[in-house]
């Protein structure tokens, strides 16, 4: 999986959507969940994707999460056609380049925030030692030194989204996916959440994708993609972030 | 990546320890049973071997009838002996000490208002000495006694103790049917054979007297041939043969009518069906086995389905099917190897007390332990499979909206 460079935007295109359509079900009953999507994500962007419920968004999010695949058109991903990939190298884009970031959280229960965010590595062969300090670095990172050895259980909403970001940023992803990452937190919580999220853009460069609803969520993206019934709607590109 | 899998799988069954107890039962009473049975029959079967082999190695056993292999040496075709095959025996072969010609009936024994019913055992008094049985009190046959056939009789001590209680019998009259038989001896109590049988229960009378008076005709079942010590039991064997084939009149090319087989044959034969047995046991031991994977199947797939979101979270950063597979997989087999390791220490302690109560010994065999060890975890293999797979090949997105 060499990566090639796109300069068609003057910047390097690191994911490149060419009409993609998402179809589910057939005949008469089909659902077109998305409907000739075009959109080039950049590297060290801050996108936030929004729309109503059952726009595409969350469809959008999978096929660029490399969870789904397009019905038809291209997705590229670093310039390879993921569309081509079996289900194991999508796995192995995923392991590699790719952090998730849920609505729910989805963290191991009965699992320590500590091993939750040593996941991932487990999955990349690294070894324990070097595996538990990079996981302590990015609990340090998200503000969590001495939370290690709690369980989701123990843990607030707001601790552990960090925990999942923790988890997703361990490996130093290209590209962070977040689905409606503050969906479940309180306003102060959701503030603080993205507020971690956007040092993560800006500081290393980390480009996210994020799916919300809310207004003052999305205020913290550098650019607005909305959904209106699998299409994109608008584009707002906004000059900076508070 | 392994050793993590194998810790996983442990912390797993560790959360839900109730459950894989239960899971594992099946296992466990399987592989028990299975080290159980087996152990148990390989005692018996030592215990028969060594049984036989006390009656002295170099003790030959001729009959007529073709040899069929199996217990109780099936002789459907062929005369029977006469006394004089048994005479022949014993002076035409070298290196012989005692020759017995055999033939027996079940009789009813009589004395005052006690009766019992009992094998009646013609032959001489080499039967004592081939089979090494000794006399409690009385004494042997006359030479007297056996060349007419006179009304006498030895007892094994169980016919004893039926008819006459503490009594001494050795002077009185009992009735074998209806024969009066006078008593001259009693024999030391052997007890019971390994088959359970009771080798105490018979009554010997003089060969004569029991064709004549008995059976009324004058075959002679079987033949004891004891060999002396240092004599080839192989070489009297084949001289038995040979003899044989030449008194019953055989053709050369055509089969013999009747058979010769020494002590080492005859323990492998009467081993033979303890070990069929054995065998049997095992096999029927070993489907509880089966029955412990299909448990270990079912749970796993409640397991799968349980674990869901969690199989989506690891499929959606980067597990591969067979990272999902194999954690399934592991556990799986982790939970049966527990069940076998467990079960086999209860079949080794319910073996070593089952010994105990029925008096064999204790042949530990490791070779019947790492069997039943592999067979476990092979089960965990097979049954865990299709659930791992399950877990393996679901897509993320379904998984991780699970509730």
């Amino acid at each position: 999986m060499k990566a090639t460079t796109s300069t068609q935007t003057g910047k390097h295109c690191l994911i490149e959507l060419k009409g993609v359509n998402k179809v589910y079900g057939k005949g008469p009953a089909a659902m077109h969940a998305l409907q000739g999507i075009d959109l080039r994500i950049g590297q060290g962007e801050f996108v936030a994707v929004m729309g109503p419920s059952g726009s595409g968004k969350s469809t959008c999010m999978n096929i660029l999460g490399c969870l789904d695949t397009p019905s038809s058109g291209v997705f590229l991903f670093e310039g390879i056609d993921v569309g081509k990939l079996s289900r194991d190298q999508r796995a192995l884009l995923r392991r590699h380049y790719l952090g998730f970031v849920f609505q729910g959280f989805n963290l191991l229960n009965r699992t320590s925030a500590l091993e939750n965010v040593e996941l991932p590595l487990i999955y990349r062969g690294m070894p324990a030692g070097e595996r538990r300090v990079r996981a302590l670095q990015a609990l340090e990172a998200v503000g969590l030194t001495g939370w290690e050895t709690h369980t989701p259980g123990e843990l607030s909403g707001g601790q552990q989204q960090r925990v999942a970001i923790a988890r997703a940023i361990v490996t130093n992803p290209k590209v962070l996916l977040a689905d409606e990452p503050t969906g479940n937190l309180d306003s102060a919580r959701s503030r603080e959440i993205m507020d971690v999220l956007a040092a993560f853009n800006s500081e290393r460069g980390i480009t996210i994708a994020m799916v919300t609803h809310d207004a003052d969520i999305a205020v913290y993206a550098k650019r607005i993609i909305r959904f209106f019934d699998g299409s994109i709607d608008s584009e707002e590109e906004k000059p900076g972030f508070a | 990546m392994f050793s993590e899998t194998i810790l996983l799988s442990l912390r797993e069954i560790r959360r839900n320890l109730m459950r894989s107890s239960l899971t594992i039962l099946g296992i466990v009473i399987g592989v028990a049973a299975v080290i159980t049975m087996v152990t148990l029959g390989r005692g018996a079967t030592a215990q028969v071997a060594s049984d036989i082999a006390k009656l002295g190695t170099n003790l030959l056993q001729v009959r007529p009838g073709q040899d069929r292999r199996g217990p109780g040496g099936t002789h459907s075709t062929g005369d029977m002996f006469k006394a004089k095959d048994a005479e022949a025996i014993a002076q035409e072969i070298f290196g012989l000490s005692a020759v017995a010609p055999i033939a027996s009936q079940t009789i009813q024994s009589i004395y005052g208002n006690e009766n019992w019913s009992t094998t009646v055992t013609g032959s001489t008094n080499a039967y004592l000495k081939v089979s090494n049985w000794l006399l409690e009190s009385g004494r042997q046959f006359t030479e007297g006694e056996l060349r007419s056939g006179k009304a006498v009789c030895i007892l094994g001590t169980t016919v004893r103790n039926k008819l006459f209680g503490g009594q001494n019998p050795i002077g009185a009259t009992i009735r074998l049917g209806k024969l009066s038989c006078n008593v001259i001896g009693v024999l030391n109590s052997k007890g019971q054979s390994s088959f359970g049988t009771d080798r105490d229960d018979f009554v010997l009378i003089p060969l004569r007297m029991l064709q004549r008076r008995i059976t009324g005709n004058p075959d002679v079942s079987r033949i004891l041939v004891s060999a002396q010590d240092g004599v080839s039991t192989r070489k009297v064997e084949q001289d038995i043969e040979q003899l044989m084939r030449e008194r019953r009149h055989i053709s050369p090319g055509k089969d013999d009518d009747f058979h010769v087989r020494d002590m080492q044959e005859l323990i492998s034969t009467m081993t033979g069906t303890t070990r069929v047995l054995t065998g049997l046991l095992g096999a029927v031991a070993a489907v509880s086995l089966l029955v412990g994977g299909i448990g270990i199947m079912n749970i796993m797939l409640v397991s799968v389905t349980e674990r869901t979101r969690e199989i989506g979270i690891r499929l959606a950063i980067g597990a591969l099917e067979r990272d999902v597979l194999m954690q399934f997989l592991v556990e799986a087999v982790v939970l049966s190897s527990f069940g076998g390791v467990i079960g086999v220490l209860l079949g080794i302690a319910a073996a070593a007390i089952g010994a105990t109560v029925l008096a064999v010994p204790f042949v530990f065999d490791p070779v019947i332990i790492v069997i039943a060890f592999v067979f476990s975890a092979a089960v965990g293999v097979v049954f865990g499979y299709f659930p791992a797979r399950q877990a393996g090949q679901m897509d993320p997105i379904e998984a991780l909206r699970y509730e």
